[in-house]
């Protein structure tokens, strides 16, 4: 398969409604902020994550689109294992012995079929400890944090459970209070939500890099399905509704590509929407009802004298 | 300094890990030669030539800012793919990230931006026809244009990097108003050395501008 021959840049537009797109390890799992701005984050791996999660789905175990850094089990890899067990003798898995290449055509071998059997190897590269030179896998495909277009105003919703986790829970409760019956099992929980958020991610393509590592034409048309559906296939308690809104690729015509991509990114403008007109966003609507859906913002896109060689696509 | 360059880059964060802080990564408080040095070697390389940072502007007021993500704890294990490509199968080759999960936080700057003034010089690999000349123009041309090998990033590939190229004459952007020393700042990577290849040098601001020391400087240590 022949490698992406022209470099692009992407913007991502994606929405949360009631719900956390990424929560904080370090704030009791609040939705990511900035603590200057008061602007939610969604970190980039989180979005990768969720990329490799729909192309797993969606070219589920197909050959050159296996997916290297996996969430849980892997069923067919159990199954082939019930398969050993009934077959012994078949199996010829050395396990032991530490290998490391022995040179670099052969730590080149190992990069290579790994880039031509995982998607997310090819696509984003990987760190593979070969001894020789670190075998590190640069991917063509360079995503940055999300950030909300406004500020958010993340809620704690409490809520409760209507079942004890233990016997001793269950016990301490019955013990420590005095109140009705009907109320002696409950814990409660916190859930954390964005009522509403727009959030802005730019991606960068590096022709150079697809080069190496062999990311296709296919691949990025593959890319640029999982960045549209992605969130439809992530649905869970947390995340609320959550779904891609807008997708605009600048499509170089040059390798190296033809004007800087924060030039282009600035191209594509979000404001609110005040009765069906554009106003960029600033102190002066601080008294408007805060945003809670897509109808409120207008994402506008400046394509006025485009620089020679770029073309825009919005694919959403 | 005849073959001089000076490129503005900036962005929304910045990640210098201090090599002595690396599992959960702190940042320098300013860019790293080596780190500029990559980004300059996004824009425009050639092992005919080899980059030289000269001095580091500061733009932007230094500030830090801490997030944590959950990371996964392992590297793939070369010996894993050889015995696959052996067996031809792919069972059992992927990590599981749930199992070998890691949270680490990362102290970045915020909104970093600097001017980086570099020059380059040319190595034994140069063939005849690498003058100096066709490789600055190579790279003025890029840098105008907004072009580049890949998007460079400010220390790690999620932060990008914006970067705009100041003609020759026009005036520098005005660097903080700032003295301070900055204490042994990582100069670059040795890759030829074979044990101790990370090469450090005393770093000073100074008014908000940072000189480099170059490549055979007695200032740099090991």
């Amino acid at each position: 398969m022949t490698a992406l021959s022209q470099r692009h840049d992407f913007v991502l537009v994606f929405e949360v409604t009631n719900g956390n797109p990424n929560g904080d390890p370090d704030a009791g799992n609040l939705p990511r902020m900035d603590p200057e701005t008061g602007h939610g984050l969604v970190s980039d791996v989180s979005l990768k994550r969720k990329i490799r999660n729909y192309v797993d789905l969606a070219r589920n175990g197909q050959d050159g689109h296996h997916i290297y850094v996996q969430e849980g089990a892997i069923l067919n890899d159990q199954h082939r294992k019930a398969y050993r067990a009934l077959r012994p003798g078949d199996a010829k898995v050395d396990k032991d012995a530490k290998l490391n290449p022995k040179d670099d055509a052969e730590a080149n071998q190992l990069r290579d079929f790994m880039c031509a059997n995982f998607f997310d190897v090819r696509t984003f590269g990987a760190v593979m400890s070969t001894g020789v030179n670190c075998g590190q896998v640069k991917g063509p495909v360079q995503i940055t944090f999300a950030s909300s277009v406004e500020p958010i105003m993340p809620a704690e919703i409490s809520i409760t459970r209507m079942a004890a986790t233990n016997e001793a829970e269950k016990k301490q409760k019955a013990d420590g209070d005095d109140s009705d019956e009907r109320k002696e099992n409950r814990t409660m929980g916190r859930k954390h939500i964005v009522p509403y958020g727009l959030y802005v991610a730019h991606g960068f393509i590096s022709a150079k890099f697809a080069e190496r590592t062999g990311f296709s034409n296919a691949d990025l048309d593959l890319l640029t399905e999982a960045l549209t559906n992605m969130f439809e296939h992530d649905r869970s308690a947390a995340r609320g509704e959550m779904a891609s809104r807008k997708l605009i690729v600048f499509r170089h015509e040059n390798a190296l590509g033809n004007a800087p991509a924060h030039k282009l990114f600035e191209r594509v403008k979000i404001g609110r929407n005040i009765d069906g007109e554009f106003h960029s966003i600033d102190r002066r609507l601080d008294n408007l009802p805060p945003a809670r859906k897509f109808e409120d913002y207008v994402v506008a896109i400046d394509r006025s004298d485009l620089p020679t060689g770029v073309e825009v696509l919005e694919l959403l | 300094m005849a073959y001089g360059i000076r490129l503005v880059v900036e962005g929304p964060f910045g990640l210098f890990t201090r090599p002595e802080m690396k599992v959960e990564r702190v940042s320098y408080d300013v860019i790293t030669p080596s780190a500029a040095r990559g980004i300059l070697e996004a824009i425009h390389w050639k092992p005919a030539i080899r980059w030289v940072i000269d001095r580091v502007h500061v733009l932007h007021p230094i500030r830090f800012q801490s997030i944590r993500r959950n990371e996964v704890g392992h590297k793939a294990p070369a010996g894993n793919i050889k015995r696959a490509m052996n067996r031809g199968d792919l069972e059992g080759l992927q990590l599981l990230v749930d199992e070998d999960r890691q949270q680490r936080s990362s102290t970045v700057l915020v909104n970093p931006a600097y001017v980086i003034e570099a020059h380059f010089e040319l190595t034994p690999k140069a063939g005849a026809d690498d003058t100096e000349g066709k490789h600055l123009d190579i790279f003025n041309r890029r840098a105008a244009r907004g072009q580049c090998f890949h998007q460079p990033c400010l220390g790690t590939r999620e932060f990008a990097a914006e970067f705009r190229l100041l003609a020759p004459n026009e005036a520098l952007p005005k660097a903080i108003p700032e003295t301070r020393d900055l204490g042994f700042m990582l100069w670059d990577i040795d890759h030829s050395a074979a044990s101790r290849p990370s090469l450090f040098f005393r770093a000073r601001l100074e008014n908000g501008v940072m000189d480099v020391p170059g490549p055979d400087s007695a200032e740099i240590r090991r």
